[in-house]
């Protein structure tokens, strides 16, 4: 009974590392930007098809995982550049439609280069292997992604809360009139931090591969949960975002698990009601109003 | 005063965590009263406006309209009462004409705004109306012309059209001069001294000279606390209120 | 609905007409009315073997029209317009199936199913804006569809709805392969539709909706009920695309788990800007590229099309904001700049 209730943390936890790695970029240039921005997802996207590819011509995983990032975050920059700033000035309606038409062009180049059917990684072997953690034996692949993220959140964390850059982009989330008034190149700022969460995704669409199947249609099928993990941690939350990820994670697969035929609609139904009950999210980094 | 007063706020209360921003407000307006509402920047006076007219829910006290109490009524509802108020910042319909901007607030007024069929006349009455409030205002010659183009001090004046056009019974003014280019304010001062005389107005502003021409009576409000009130004579004189505006604390 | 100092697409003239984009002249406006119902009735004889695409592209008129009333004019940002095509859909094909063959009584179960779906969401979501509200459409749309995908024995999960047999309207016209009675049908609900939409737009209830779209808050502060009036239009506009759902299922004979899909959503979406919204007409401009464009690129390699409406549509949002019929208007802009520059005064 404890392994399975432990077999069903680990599982949403690794999922939910993967939820994070993906969407922490986005909840910040959200509520760095104030930019809705649906095309995020296409950014993990173009990271897991560029280590797919790379793993598949037998480049070594790790650097096939940095190339990941740096392909995803160079894309992100060039994309910030031109098509994102004059989204920055312009209202809802006008980001969401940019940014679906990006994800559909997105889309149909991913599927003429790498066509339609899921595409397969590469991953090493010692990482498909089953691990002994002391109840039972678990695949060292969900262990390294609980690694990953934790990794990652930890360095982030240091970052954002004991950096200049970290303070800079506190201050610019608050309020991103005063901040270029106090002499920040917020422009600057945006494209670095548009960059980064790019980066991340990217390295989150690679490594989470196995769960998060690579397909043409990724971006769409899956913005949904993105924004949810945005959404409830609250727009701009570093720590909301990993803990709405990691609850997301865990409700999604105790789902899987409990009521495998109702899971997806439940899910979103619990989002449904938990939108209408806290509309600002779990963990509103702004004070409402 | 022999009648009862149009507008009665007893022990208006509102807090946002530890920032108190309303105190036990008690303030009460007469038909044609003309009330000013000063005090230092951050005191709570706009926010006083928003509970009033319902974009802001009061923690505790009453607010009572013509004997109804409305502190539970939605905003909406409290215009229909007879409650109408200008904003701080210009709250307009940019895209279109201003005639249009006052004719749709006097179909709302008129209560046919939600009519899908046979409403031309109507309509056309709503339209000749606006046309005449803003030759009252003096305004009138800019009628076609689209909000979003006009100079701001136009703007402000727009906002004034529309509330009266609701025909309220209590006018709540914020700030109407402010940002407007000193060449035009004369136009502003203008329309407010030529108010209708039955209805009762409360008025925010910094501009003083603006405040001890208008009003009749002046509230000073501090840190969401009503300091003093009285004549603009005894006002000007007080030594409390010279300490709130000039700084130094009250021995 | 939006932050105030952000800057909204200006896609048309307040209170527009296809009148008032040709300068008032009421023969010109006459002309620009009958132009597209008189495309739409000598296609029906010209078309061939295109006319069960005809149909389509009607259905997906009245789709994208259904969004201009909500989108477009009340400023209601939503992706969950979806919902209630394939709730329209369903409900017809359903209906056909298990109530009655006759098509006229299924078209009306269908929207008054879609219409108090839409009634019901919207009391539930209405008081939310911009993000909340999208992502809450977004959810509705995703429930239903996998609801739909998992609930096979009614609705055939991802194999579709099949099997869907339609008596002939008014016992004389018969739904075949031909397609001419499911075009004329379309059509005739289109028109419906469509003068009520005009109605309604014109009418104080659409200039309000307009006000609201611009800036709730000046609505309520002059005793707009902003609520009440959303709800009906965001009602109206999802019975308007049930009615194209049932269309779409008594056309085809078939309900496919699509229409439940995001990307549905998101393509009607895209038809209405490219079309430009509160024109009404954009709808039809919209559908009608949209089909055009993903014709001729589907021969070229069966994803270009997907290309090429994505970069229409970042280049119609980031040059041409009020659409294709802007085209005129920003066409003008740029012809009367040219045309004062070598001016040396």
């Amino acid at each position: 009974m404890l392994s399975f209730a432990a077999t069903v943390l680990l599982d949403g936890v690794s999922y939910g590392m993967v939820l994070f790695l993906i969407s922490v970029g986005l909840t910040i240039t959200m509520g760095l930007m104030r930019v809705v921005n649906l095309a995020h997802g296409s950014f993990a996207m173009i990271g897991g098809y560029t280590a797919g590819y790379l793993t598949q011509k037998g480049v070594n995983f790790y650097f096939a995982l940095v190339c990941a990032a740096a392909v995803a975050g160079a894309l992100g920059g060039i994309a910030e550049l031109t098509v994102y700033r004059p989204l920055y000035r312009k209202g809802e309606l006008s980001q969401v439609l940019l940014t679906i038409g990006l994800v559909f062009v997105v889309t149909a180049v991913a599927t003429e280069m790498f066509g339609a059917f899921p595409y397969p990684m590469v991953f090493p072997d010692y990482l498909a292997q089953p691990v002994n953690i002391g109840f039972r034996t678990y695949p060292a692949y969900r262990l390294f992604l609980i690694a990953v993220g934790a990794v990652v959140a930890a360095v982030m964390w240091y970052l954002i809360d004991n950096s200049l850059y970290g303070a800079k982009l506190r201050a610019a989330v608050d309020n991103s009139k005063i901040a270029r008034c106090v002499g920040m190149n917020v422009n600057i700022l945006f494209t670095g931090t548009f960059i980064i969460g790019c980066a991340l995704a990217g390295l989150g669409g690679a490594v989470g591969a196995q769960i998060l199947s690579l397909e043409p249609s990724y971006a769409l099928k899956y913005v949904v949960l993105f924004l949810v993990v945005v959404i409830v941690g609250g727009e701009g939350s570093f720590k909301g975002s990993f803990i709405a990820a990691i609850a997301l994670g865990i409700i999604d697969t105790l789902g899987k698990y409990f009521v495998t035929q109702a899971a997806p609609y439940l899910l979103y139904a619990a989002v449904f009601v938990l939108l209408l009950w806290r509309p600002q999210g779990l963990m509103p980094s702004k004070a409402a109003g | 005063m022999s009648a009862a007063p149009v507008l009665s706020v007893r022990g208006l209360c509102k807090n946002f965590g530890a920032l108190i921003v309303a105190q036990a407000i008690d303030v009460d307006l007469f038909a044609g009263a003309r009330v000013g509402l000063i005090g230092p920047n951050g005191a709570g006076k706009t926010t006083f406006v928003n509970l009033l007219t319902g974009f802001l829910h009061p923690d505790a006290g009453t607010i009572t309209l013509d004997g109804l109490s409305i502190e539970t009524m939605v905003a909406e509802r409290r215009v229909h009462h007879g409650l109408a108020r200008t904003h701080q910042i210009n709250t307009l319909l940019v895209e279109m004409t201003v005639r249009d901007n006052v004719a749709i607030a006097i179909a709302e007024r008129e209560k046919f705004a939600w009519r899908m069929m046979r409403y031309k006349p109507q309509w056309r009455a709503c339209l000749e109306e606006a046309q005449t409030r803003l030759d009252q205002i003096g305004i009138g010659a800019i009628g076609d012309r689209i909000v979003r183009e006009l100079p701001y001090g136009q703007q402000r004046l727009l906002e004034i059209a529309i509330a009266l056009a609701l025909k309220p019974r209590v006018l709540l003014l914020d700030e109407p001069a402010a940002g407007v280019p000193s060449a035009e304010t004369h136009h502003i001062h203008d329309v407010l001294s030529k108010l209708p005389k039955d209805i009762a107005i409360l008025i925010i502003e910094h501009d003083m000279d603006v405040i001890f021409r208008f009003a009749q009576e002046i509230i000073v409000l501090v840190q969401g606390r009503v300091l003093r009130r009285g004549v603009p004579a005894e006002i000007a004189t007080d030594p409390e209120v010279r300490a709130v505006y000039l700084g130094r604390t009250v021995v | 609905m939006t932050a105030l100092n952000r800057d909204e697409p200006v896609a048309a003239p307040p209170a527009t007409s296809f009148g008032a984009m040709t300068s008032g002249r009421s023969w010109l406006a006459l002309v620009g009315h009958a132009l597209p119902w008189a495309i739409i009735i000598v296609f029906y004889f010209m078309a061939g073997g295109y006319l069960s695409l005809g149909t389509q592209v009607l259905i997906w008129i009245l789709f994208a029209l259904s969004l201009d009333l909500a989108l477009g004019y009340a400023g209601i940002v939503t992706l969950g317009q979806a919902a209630f095509f394939g709730l329209g859909a369903y409900a017809a094909g359903l209906f056909a199936i298990h109530v009655s063959p006759d098509p006229i009584l299924g078209h009306i179960a269908a929207v008054l199913i879609a219409g108090l779906f839409g009634l019901v969401t919207g009391a539930m979501i209405l008081h939310t804006t911009g993000v909340t509200f999208l992502m809450l459409t977004l959810a509705i749309v995703s429930i239903l569809f996998e609801y739909a995908n998992q609930a096979r024995s009614l609705t055939g999960g991802d194999d579709g709805l099949q099997g869907v047999k339609i008596d002939p309207i008014f016992g004389m016209f018969e739904f075949n392969i031909f397609g001419e009675t499911a075009y004329v049908y379309a059509a005739v609900v289109l028109f419906i539709w469509f003068l009520i939409s005009w109605r309604i737009v014109h009418s104080p209830f659409g200039r309000s909706l307009d006000g609201i779209r611009q800036n709730a808050r000046r609505m309520r502060a002059i005793g707009t009920p902003v609520w009440w009036r959303l709800l009906a239009v965001y009602t109206l506009s999802a019975a308007m695309a049930g009615s194209a759902g049932a269309l779409s299922a008594h056309a085809t004979r078939f309900v496919g788990l699509s229409v439940l899909s995001l990307l549905t959503s998101g393509i009607v979406t895209v038809m209405l800007i490219l079309g430009g919204t509160r024109r009404l007409y954009g709808a039809f401009v919209g559908a009608a590229v949209y089909y055009l464009v993903q014709d001729a690129t589907a021969r070229i390699s069966p994803y270009f099309w997907e290309f090429v409406v994505g970069l229409m549509l970042i280049a119609t949002v980031l040059f041409l904001e009020g659409g294709l019929l802007d085209l005129g208007r920003v066409g003008r802009r740029l012809f009367d700049r040219l045309r004062r520059r070598p001016d040396p005064t």
